[in-house]
């Protein structure tokens, strides 16, 4: 059978002293032993956290690698412990790396003025403020204490839309959020 | 997620993955099981190995036919024929498992003679109301015994509203032979429901079904399980909860439900679109199932919510309980029984808010202030020209993701922009984008596709200003209770007395970012006593007096005692593995697992035991946790005066039904019984009925969202849409990763080499696809795995595209929900994205002008 | 004892999801294809088209259907160096910059390398690329480094269907042949071990296919580079032990200085 992980681990650790002497077709290849020993390996070595999959939901485990000096992420790759994948993964989850480490990704507040042709980078704060007067505002404004002669305490003009992507954590306080806003346009991607 | 829960009592999947290495026999229908679930599919290729037949039904030869023992073409929109006529095959050569359609379905129930099924009013149940496009379902209730109530006085309010909504006892006639029992109903119901029919409206040839039909009652009974996997092959139609309905039936006929290696297995897209149900970011829902109270039912006082929806008989009696513990975990002590607990503060849904009404409302001015936060609307949103329309429109929005997606940018690339048809300075929509932190940067709990949560944690800070979503609300409540501190308005009560403070984050956590504490918010979820704040373990421990709370009754358990997080529970083993997170509800993995017992509690055969009554200890023992009233024996007599489980026996294995049973018959918005219809856009008419269309499916009467209807000459190819296993979604989460962005890297369109032939298309060419709603322009993937089929002595020609492009990222495309059209089921409004139709012709969109 | 392991390529179980390629992407360091080269290629599912200094793993889409769709299948096999007993690679390199290692694996070792090019001929699989910015030759190292620390290599990690086997050439191909064996009883009559001992000494990683070997195109006798070929090189290897090795070093550099700025682009799309 093949080796699992864990048997081969206990292995290699005697194996690493053992050596091939080839020969073959003519050309004499001399032993390596220290050639082998001089490369440099890249064994991502640090700390180590259990994780989950983000795409799918089929819910395979995994194992993140930070580096302790940076903090950064420099590998993600499946939990063999997990008995739902066994340490594998599909090309979406092996990816997942880039989803972290990835130049492409927004690491700045952008806020766009209305009618604006450009993005403007804007501080975290400032724009969390906005955010709050704008939500405080639109409901002030439309909030609806009774229709039709039915006490609703409803917002009609906030929407909000996702959270399929998200922990439970946030839909949970999310919903508990906008639900005592009066908000009852709240959707995900289930129905997507 | 009504698909599941009308049959048997809950929306979840009904068994994991990891059990369908135990089935007989699998049919993947509605799902294409090895691209989209590459990890859950490992144990469906254990099952193959181990000898199980693998049918794979789908109108694209797919890497899940390849894999499959036996690949089935058909066209999309027709699986409620197919699965139909396996129902007519079951019954007419009597496969059905007896003993267990007598005793744990609804079979036998008579139902009153006010029903008409659709055999008798071409395609129409009793009760419609053309106008109101609904049905009124009590003409399809059964035939029921006097009511009965217990002796004893009510004690708590939860008993109190079971008196006072008990209903009798369904009659029933056990021989089933009785002309207006469900079973007898359910054979005219799909008598025309034939092999022939099948070639005819399927395309599917006869033998190709009889295999289907042999393999299944081959592979179902006392000593052998099948199972059935779908995705949203079966959702994205209009009548797509009824498909799942269908099999929902056959596999209750054939005896496969609650049983190891037999089952339903929902496979959910999303990583937390369980968990965003269960915890529903949804207009329809509490957490927990409860409904979110709407003006167009009896809700106006928290008692009359309560009456309206208690159920008096099975287990959601309980219903008081759970929303009085939500409302407890949300107001503290600020709910009380003197305020009916904060009931009036919720908000009341005044109609159906579902997505596209919320993004007609948007596009009709109602809608001002727009959170989008992980999703894509304007290139994953059905007609997604309308939904960049409806964005327009706004005052304000706010974008959250980790790139600057499609719905982040609409306003300086999208189509309409780029080609100067819609200028910039013209949209007025203010804009907010936030970039978020990814799964790896925050802790917290998904819920996966067989509903078990599982735990992650922080590996690494957010880098610069991304922040998790969790972090954003947070802060946004502390903010938005600032500025509502001194408000002295009743309507604003709900901010001020929301319990908000104990998610404060630990700034001593280690970390440069600090996130708001997501253990104290899965403990909320969880539930705790109000007294002394010690956590639940069971939701069996929840009251209605007040004196519990909890966010999720279904998640009650996953936090036992403060110290113990079983969503992060890992210790797995090689079947079920109690040990390895939590399954709600109550870590039961498999549910309904009573079935898999006889009426007396002994395993219906030694090959299949799952759960069984162990006399000796006088209690449920077994693989797993048993899914039934823990010491409730199997000879145990239901009590026509009961309420609650009492009103069960002890061989009454769906135990959230009121009558303990598989709903066989159960009422739906578009009837009690599946039905087929055709798509909205459909090549043909429908062959059954002279009703064409879901009577109940809701169109959007707006802006450039037009119907082809039947056999519209202009748009003659059949279209499906799909996912690759390389993309996920509209693709904000791939389309930006180069790794993957190689691998797929372009829009293509499949299409047979017959019809290519005839459009003289060849790989590599673009092609554009026109339907009313909009173009996209693709390449060519010419290939046989797409083929022809014939209705009658029509050929129909399919094509397929999959879903996953945009105008933004590293892998560009047209998103192909330029031509998907805005409709909806009537039970949940989803769209119909697998099944319209389009044209298609040779060239790139701009060739034309 | 050297341990000699490898891996087993089951093609009957192989879903052809490419997580083995992406996850080698991962572990090593490798970006995306040079953009021009990013394109819809219309191979079935196949959009990298061959193994090449940025693909050690490729998987190949082979679809057979007759007109009436009555014999249909679509093959998957998941590519990659083999790690062949008769290394071609390593006969020809100049250098020595191709070894054998204690795992009886095929390594290049890249400060050796000259990227000469020799070894990409010398491989009767089309295995390896000489990469543009890097200077030398590039093909799968069976995760060296990670068998080094205990792991079994990415590509063999990730596979949701374990149809890459990780483990000991020996107990591998016993497990190849029951699984042969097995598939023969499901009705699979062409299945067959590619990779035994007639193929170039045998191939460590060695694959279980469902048909010929030229269904996959992968070569039905591959042979070794011709003795006289052989000679050549020996020959050449001496002339750049006396003359030449330090110019072909300097070209080496010179041409990664050149890519530099490609090199750094590179970095930005990872």
């Amino acid at each position: 059978m093949a080796i699992s992980r864990r048997e081969f681990l206990k292995r290699t650790g005697v194996a690493a002293a053992g050596l091939t002497v080839a020969s073959i077709g003519g050309l004499d290849v001399k032993p390596v032993q220290a050639r082998v020993n001089s490369i440099k390996l890249n064994a991502k070595k640090g700390k180590q956290y259990p994780s989950v999959c983000p795409y799918c939901a089929i819910g395979c485990g995994m194992i993140i690698t930070s580096d302790e000096q940076t903090g950064k992420v420099i590998n993600i790759e499946g939990n063999p412990d997990s008995p739902v994948n066994l340490g594998s993964l599909c090309p979406k989850g092996a990816a997942a790396f880039q989803l972290v480490e990835n130049p492409h990704r927004q690491t700045k507040v952008m806020y766009r003025a209305p009618g604006a042709k450009e993005w403007q980078a804007k501080p975290l704060d400032w724009a969390m403020e906005q955010v709050a007067k704008r939500v405080k505002e639109t409901r002030d404004k439309y909030f609806v204490e009774t229709y039709e002669g039915k006490k609703v305490n409803m917002n009609p003009a906030i929407a909000s839309l996702g959270g399929a992507t998200m922990e439970n954590e946030w839909n949970y306080i999310w919903l508990k959020l906008m639900r005592n806003l009066g908000v009852v346009n709240l959707e995900n991607q289930a129905r997507i | 997620m009504p698909g599941l829960g009308t049959s048997f009592g809950r929306g979840g999947a009904t068994q994991t993955p990891r059990d369908m290495a135990e089935s007989d026999c699998i049919v993947i229908m509605g799902s294409n099981f090895a691209e989209n679930h590459p990890v859950g599919f490992r144990w469906v290729l254990r099952a193959r190995d181990k000898g199980a037949r693998v049918i794979h039904i789908d109108p694209r030869f797919t890497r899940t036919s390849a894999m499959a023992t036996d690949y089935v073409p058909m066209r999309s929109g027709t699986d409620i024929v197919f699965l139909g006529a396996l129902i007519h095959y079951v019954l007419t050569n009597e496969k059905y498992f007896k003993e267990y359609v007598v005793n744990y379905t609804n079979a036998p129930f008579i139902v009153k003679d006010t029903f008409k099924d659709t055999e008798d009013l071409e395609g129409l149940f009793s009760g419609f109301d053309a106008n109101k496009k609904s049905y009124d379902q009590s003409l399809w209730d059964f035939e029921r015994e006097e009511v009965k109530l217990p002796d004893a006085e009510p004690k708590t309010l939860s008993d109190k509203i079971a008196y006072a909504t008990k209903k009798g006892r369904p009659k029933t006639d056990p021989t089933l032979q009785h002309p207006r029992s469900v079973f007898q109903i359910l054979k005219r119901h799909f008598s025309r429901y034939t092999p022939e029919m099948v070639e005819e409206v399927c395309g599917t040839p006869k033998d190709k079904f009889l295999m289907v039909a042999d393999a299944l009652a081959k592979n179902s009974g006392r000593e052998r399980t099948s199972s059935f996997a779908y995705a949203m092959g079966w959702t994205q139609h209009t009548v797509g909860v009824q498909m799942i309905r269908t099999a929902g039936i056959l596999q209750s006929l054939l005896g496969n439900m609650g049983r190891p290696g037999g089952g339903i297995m929902a496979l959910r897209g999303h990583a937390n679109v369980q968990g965003a149900t269960d915890l529903p970011t949804l207009w329809d829902t509490l957490p927990g199932y409860l409904q979110m109270p709407i003006i167009l039912r009896k809700h106006d006082t928290l008692t009359d919510y309560l009456k309206t929806e208690s159920k008096p008989t099975g287990w959601w009696v309980n219903t008081p309980k759970y929303m009085i513990s939500l409302l407890k975990a949300w107001y503290g002590d600020a709910a009380t029984d003197k305020n009916d607990f904060g009931y009036d503060y919720l908000p009341k849904r005044i109609k159906n808010h579902s997505h596209y009404n919320m993004f007609k409302d948007m596009y009709e001015g109602k809608v001002k202030g727009f959170f989008c936060m992980g999703q894509n609307p304007a290139a994953g949103g059905q007609n997604a020209t309308f939904h960049r329309k409806a964005m327009a429109k706004l005052d304000w929005m706010v974008v959250r993701d980790p790139f600057q997606t499609e719905t982040a940018t609409f306003w300086k690339e999208a189509p309409e922009v780029v080609s100067g048809e819609v200028k910039p300075e013209d949209i007025k929509t203010e804009i907010f984008f936030f970039p978020s932190a990814v799964f790896a940067e925050t802790d917290g709990s998904f819920t996966n596709t067989n509903r078990m949560l599982q735990w992650k944690e922080k590996a690494a800070d957010p880098p610069g200003e991304c922040r998790s979503d969790t972090h954003f609300t947070y802060e946004l409540g502390v903010l938005l209770k600032k500025l509502y501190k001194d408000s002295t308005l009743d309507r604003d009560w709900p901010i001020k007395n929301l319990t908000w403070e104990h998610y404060a984050p630990n700034p001593n956590d280690g970390w440069k970012v600090h996130e708001p504490n997501s253990h104290a918010i899965l403990k909320e979820i969880n539930g705790y006593t109000v007294k002394d704040k010690k956590n639940l373990a069971s939701f069996l421990e929840l009251k209605d007096d007040g004196s519990t709370a909890a966010g999720a009754w279904i998640y009650t358990g996953v936090m036992p005692d403060e110290h113990t997080n079983k969503a992060a529970a890992r210790k797995g083993d090689d079947y079920l593995s109690l040990g390895w997170g939590f399954c709600w509800p109550a870590n039961r993995h498999i549910m309904y697992n009573r079935a898999s017992a006889d009426l007396q509690g002994r395993p219906w055969s030694e090959r299949k035991k799952l759960v069984w009554w162990d006399e000796t200890q006088k209690k449920w023992v077994g693989k797993d946790v048993p899914d039934f009233a823990a010491a409730k024996a199997p000879t145990a007599k239901a009590k026509d005066e009961g309420i609650g489980l009492d009103f069960h026996s002890g061989s009454d294995p769906f135990i959230m039904h009121p009558d303990g049973r598989v709903q066989i018959f159960g009422a739906l918005a578009d009837g009690p019984l599946p039905t087929h219809y055709e798509p909205v856009d459909t090549p043909i008419k429908n062959m059954l009925y002279k009703q064409q269309h879901n009577p109940a499916a809701i169109y959007f009467n707006i802006d450039k969202n037009k119907i082809h209807g039947i056999g519209n000459d202009k748009y003659p190819y059949v279209m499906t849409t799909y996912r690759l296993t390389e993309h996920h979604l509209s693709g904000p989460m791939t389309r930006w990763l180069p790794w993957l962005a190689e691998l797929q890297p372009e829009l293509f369109l499949e299409i047979s080499p017959e019809l290519a032939g005839e459009l003289k298309i060849k790989t590599g060419d673009w092609v554009t696809v026109e339907t009313e709603r909009g173009k996209a322009e693709a390449r060519a993937l010419v290939t046989r795995r797409l083929q022809p089929l014939k209705h009658g002595g029509k050929i129909i020609h399919e094509v397929g595209m999959p879903i996953h492009w945009g105008y933004a990222g590293i892998a560009k495309g047209s998103s192909i929900n330029e031509l998907t059209l805005m409709v909806g089921d009537p039970n949940v409004t989803i769209h119909e994205s697998k099944a319209f139709t389009v044209n298609v012709r040779k060239g790139r969109i701009r060739q034309e002008v | 004892m050297a341990e000699r392991v490898g891996m087993l390529i089951d093609t009957s179980t192989c879903i052809g999801c490419k997580a083995c390629g992406v996850a080698c992407k991962e572990w090593n360091e490798l970006p995306m294809a040079p953009e021009d080269k990013v394109e819809f290629k219309g191979l079935s599912y196949d959009n990298q088209g061959h193994l090449s200094d940025t693909n050690w793993r490729h998987v190949k889409f082979i679809e057979q259907f007759n007109e009436d769709r009555s014999d249909s299948r679509w093959l998957f096999l998941s590519d990659s160096c083999k790690h062949c007993q008769q290394a071609g690679c390593m006969e020809v390199c100049p250098t020595n910059a191709i070894i054998r290692t204690e795992f009886d694996t095929v390594f290049i070792d890249h400060d050796t390398c000259i990227g000469c090019r020799y070894c990409v001929t010398g491989c009767p699989f089309g295995v390896i690329q000489v990469s543009d910015i890097k200077g030398t030759a590039q093909k799968c190292t069976l995760c060296y480094d990670r068998l080094q620390v205990g792991e079994q290599p990415a590509c063999a990690q990730a596979c949701p269907t374990d149809c890459i086997e990780f483990g000991e050439v020996d107990s591998l191909m016993k497990l190849a042949e029951g699984r042969e064996k097995l598939l023969k009883s499901q009705g699979y009559d062409n299945v067959r071990i590619y990779g035994k001992s007639d193929i170039l000494g045998g191939l460590n990683v060695f694959y279980l296919l469902l048909d010929k070997p030229d269904v996959y195109g992968l070569p039905e006798n591959p042979q070794l580079p011709q003795k006289n070929m052989m000679k050549s090189y020996t020959f050449s290897i001496a002339g750049m032990v006396a003359t030449g090795v330090l110019a072909l070093l300097a070209f080496r550099s010179r041409r990664m200085s050149h890519k530099a700025d490609a090199d750094q682009d590179q970095d930005k799309a990872v």
